[in-house]
């Protein structure tokens, strides 16, 4: 099968140098059958590419550790639901999912646009399929995922650890779907100015996939963090790591550009601005796949090798100078239609928008990629840390926030200022009703926090009051009732008031963050069973420890096998089965933590850590069982006011301890590792019967909650703006529209 | 085992040839070139074939933005009058949400609808066009 994956990748490459050719052939000549046939050159590309993921696929639900990618990221011990999840977890088949979503997205792209815009969607097609040459190139030069080994392993190193997390089967499929959608505007984007057609249409054209890439980046980069949080043990859900900042960085400059496209559809300005945008979105996006997939910079998230940063660099280069090229020599046709008329207007607001996100942006890559920049000047790699990010985007964030609540509120073209006193009182109320609830309740004043909290309630004042206008409107207009008003509000102007829903999202998501930033308590120390401590206002007692042993096979199918789980089991409290998490671990140490308030029984908490095998056979027969990369497996006692977030690290390093690994691996055969797992039971044993002090990290961080909440509410609002009108309904609208606009006319 | 993967190989190719090169391949037999193809390579195809019988391959160029255009124009023009009737409801909805006044409004609403009745009108004379080539080619396709 091996073979045919490699057939698949060179005939993905030799369709792609086709359609590339054919596609420019096509729209340079006017012989438009040519395009169409570059144009189903990528749909051709998607037809190829499933077949070849689908066989590493295969390879790795079948264990077969031919496959070199299969032996180094997947082992018969990783559980069966981590294993169709480790094809991305490997450089090779990361690179072949990316190639294989941007066939299907762009192929969707092309098959929706085939009627329109033709002559930039033919020059579009081929900047696609370059991209699809470009890492189909890398599969077949530099990291192949179909290269075997002979003879075949007899096991596999197995999936990292860190990545055996729910959230891990879908995070890198939605973040590379936003990454491989940001491509589809920058070609179309790129096509335009080629054809020198810049007018609205192209952006009608990519307006829905713009908010495709902007949604699953979204949704990406929103699982990555609660991937952090709840697996790696440190606690917070953004460390303004280079991976979490690479793939907030594109997201940004879309976050700009679904605001300043709606510019240049009403107004016919900012061409250059969004032109550039869509650019500076799509080139990102190839930045952020590079700093995940090069291992240039170092980041928890990166799981690349040493190996593609030269081509990456090379086409990041091509990107940046063609797009430089192509907006300088189409300057004259980029032309603003019109000007601001007032700068109390919501063109006024959306590009104060705009101008902030570009701000976060240019703070975020410098400070993302610093390192990089001082090792190239001074020969030393320095990085900045999250205090630095904090002090310039902290502020930005603010005004970015303000910003949603203001733009909602005023008139396109010209605002009259009685007009913006009116709809300015409420959200100015609601904010300072807030400031006056906040101080009488006591809270301890954090400047940022409380800032952010009356940001937050300007927005829902003034979004509430656009809900509540609106439905008043149509419930006089329609006589309806007002619930089924609002729902007819809604369905009517999708785009408008999912975005006001996407506003309030983040304004959520913003307070959640204020509140667990500035209101938390935290505590690192070593435990012994029965010793407590207090976090905030939660005492948390460590009652006992918890052990157990999961052997790397059925224990129960053969003699050995079963005498292995009676010792076990003969051990007092050591457990044999896997542990919490299911990740399996080969030995999973924790504990058992009561959680009081005030002398109130509130929680009982469960945190491990999970003990990994490795394939380091210097580690010894019983130490390399243990010997892979120990994983936190966090507790979390979540709610909607607070959350108890506890993780332990156990202490196996012990004289006692070690000497069970030591005297094992002197006497125990390392091709016998059921007998390895006597000594590993026997070391668990050892464990409970004696715990030594643990190593707890316990944080109590009120609202956490909300960050997740509000991120599901921008998803909502962003299904809603982003969810096609039914056929029939539009054109019922349309006629409706028409007859209006004709009525209006007459009247004139 | 090396053989079935060969055979599956050489399908996949063919299956690869076939969809690429299905315009081609109707673009070249003049005869074959049936409107129902609209869905994939549109009239483009139809109309370089027809012309391709009367004038030879040299004019291909001038004939296909001819056969292409009109139904270009027509989507895109389609698709302006869309966003410009969103535009209008829009600026309805700004009204009655009080972000504008009574006289801006008025102002604002009556230039949309005109530029509105500019698209209705280039839209209208387009289909006006496709009628008259359609009464004049149905004797001679006849």
């Amino acid at each position: 099968m091996a073979l045919l994956g490699r057939v698949c990748l060179l005939l993905a490459l030799a369709v792609c140098a086709y359609g590339i050719g054919a596609s420019i052939y096509g729209v340079r000549t006017g012989r438009w059958e040519w395009a169409v046939s570059g144009r189903r050159s990528v749909y051709a590309l998607a037809g190829i590419l499933t077949v070849g993921f689908l066989i590493l696929e295969i390879a790795f639900l079948r264990d077969d550790f031919a496959f070199n990618a299969v032996a180094d990221t997947s082992s018969r011990t990783t559980p069966t639901f981590y294993k169709a999840a480790a094809v991305w977890s490997s450089q090779e088949g990361s690179l072949l999912l990316w190639a294989w979503l941007m066939s299907l997205w762009s192929s969707l792209a092309l098959f929706l646009t085939r009627r329109r815009i033709r002559d930039v969607a033919a020059y579009a097609t081929a900047i696609m399929l370059g991209f699809g040459g470009f890492f189909i190139a890398l599969m077949v030069f530099y990291a192949q995922p179909f290269a075997t080994t002979s003879p075949t392993p007899s096991e596999g190193v197995g999936l990292d650890p860190l990545l055996r997390f729910p959230t891990m089967m879908i995070h890198p499929p939605m973040l590379y779907s936003g990454y491989t959608l940001c491509t589809i505007p920058l070609a179309f984007g790129m096509g335009a100015l080629l054809a020198r057609r810049v007018d609205a249409e192209w952006i009608r054209v990519i307006r829905r996939f713009a908010f495709g890439a902007w949604f699953f980046l979204g949704i990406g980069i929103l699982l990555g963090a609660r991937w952090s949080y709840s697996e790696l043990g440190w606690g917070g859900y953004w460390g303004w790591d280079a991976v979490e900042n690479a793939a907030l960085l594109p997201w940004l400059t879309g976050t700009a550009f679904l605001h300043s496209l709606m510019i240049q559809e009403k107004r016919g300005m900012l061409k250059v601005w969004n032109v550039s945008l869509v650019l500076a979105t799509g080139t990102l996006a190839i930045m952020g796949t590079f700093l995940v997939r090069s291992g240039v910079l170092n980041s928890i998230h990166a799981f690349g090798g040493q190996t593609l940063g030269v081509p990456f660099v090379v086409l990041i280069a091509v990107l940046i100078a063609g797009s430089i090229y192509l907006v300088v020599t189409r300057r004259e046709m980029l032309r603003s239609e019109h000007r601001i008329d007032s700068l109390l207007s919501r063109e006024a607001a959306f590009l104060a928008n705009n101008l902030v996100l570009v701000a976060l942006v240019f703070v975020i890559l410098w400070g993302t990629y610093f390192p990089l920049i001082s090792e190239a000047l001074t020969g030393q790699e320095a990085s900045v840390g999250p205090p630095w990010f904090d002090r310039y985007t902290v502020p930005l964030a603010l005004i970015l926030v303000l910003l949603s609540g203001i733009g909602p509120v005023i008139a396109w073209r010209r605002a009259t200022l009685a007009n913006a006193r009116r709809n300015f009182l409420v959200p100015i109320g609601v904010a300072l009703a807030t400031l006056v609830a906040l101080l009488a309740a006591g809270v301890p004043v954090k400047p940022f926090a409380f800032a952010m909290f009356c940001c937050a309630a300007f927005v829902f004042g003034s979004i509430g009051q656009e809900f509540f206008r609106g439905m008043r409107a149509r419930s006089a207009m329609a006589g309806e009732a007002p619930p089924t008003a609002l729902v007819a509000l809604v369905r009517r102007n999708r785009r408008r008031y999912g975005g006001y829903i996407v506003h309030i999202g983040i304004a959520v998501l913003f307070v959640g963050v204020a509140a667990s930033t500035s209101f938390q308590h935290e505590s690192e120390l070593g435990l012994s069973p029965g010793q407590s401590s207090r976090v905030g206002a939660y005492t948390i007692k460590y009652v006992r420890p918890t052990a157990s042993v999961t052997p790397d096979y059925d224990s129960s199918s053969t003699q050995g096998g079963r005498e292995l789980s009676a010792i076990i089991r003969a051990e007092p409290g050591v457990t044999l089965g896997p542990d919490t998490a299911r990740t399996g671990a080969t030995l999973s140490l924790g504990a058992v933590l009561d959680v009081s308030k005030h002398g109130r029984h509130v929680t009982t908490l469960y945190p491990s850590e999970g003990f990994y095998a490795s394939e380091e056979p210097t580690q010894g027969s019983v130490g390399h069982l243990i010997g892979g990369q120990p994983v936190s497996h966090v507790a979390v006692d979540a709610g909607i006011t607070r959350d108890v977030w506890t993780a332990i690290a156990p202490n196996i390093e012990t004289p006692r301890l070690k000497r069970i690994v030591t005297l094992g691996n002197k006497t125990l055969p390392y091709i016998h590792p059921g007998e390895g797992m006597v000594a590993i039971a026997a070391l668990a044993a050892a464990y409970m019967k004696s715990p030594p002090q643990a190593q707890f990290h316990l944080i109590a961080s009120p609202l956490v909650m909300w960050i997740w909440i509000g991120g599901l509410i921008v998803v909502g609002g962003a299904l809603i703006a982003i969810w096609p009108a039914p056929s029939v309904v539009r054109r019922r609208v349309s006629a409706r529209s028409r007859a209006r606009t004709e009525r209006g006319l007459a009247r004139a | 085992m090396e053989f079935l993967i060969a055979v599956i190989a050489l399908v996949l190719l063919m299956v690869v040839i076939l969809v690429i090169s299905a315009p081609l391949r109707a673009g070249g037999s003049s005869t074959r070139a049936e409107p129902a193809r609209d869905t994939e390579s549109g009239p483009v195809g139809a109309g370089r074939s027809e012309h391709e019988t009367e004038h030879g391959a040299s004019a291909r160029v001038g004939v296909d933005r001819d056969a292409i255009a009109p139904a270009e124009r027509h989507a895109e023009l389609e698709a302006a009058r869309e966003a410009k009737y969103r535009e209008i409801r829009d600026t309805e909805l700004d009204y009655r949400t009080g972000k504008l006044s009574q006289e801006d409004f008025a102002a604002t609403d009556s230039a949309l609808r005109a530029e509105a009745v500019e698209i209705l009108d280039r839209l209208a004379a387009l289909e006006g066009e496709g009628a008259t080539e359609s009464e004049g080619a149905t004797p001679r396709d006849a």
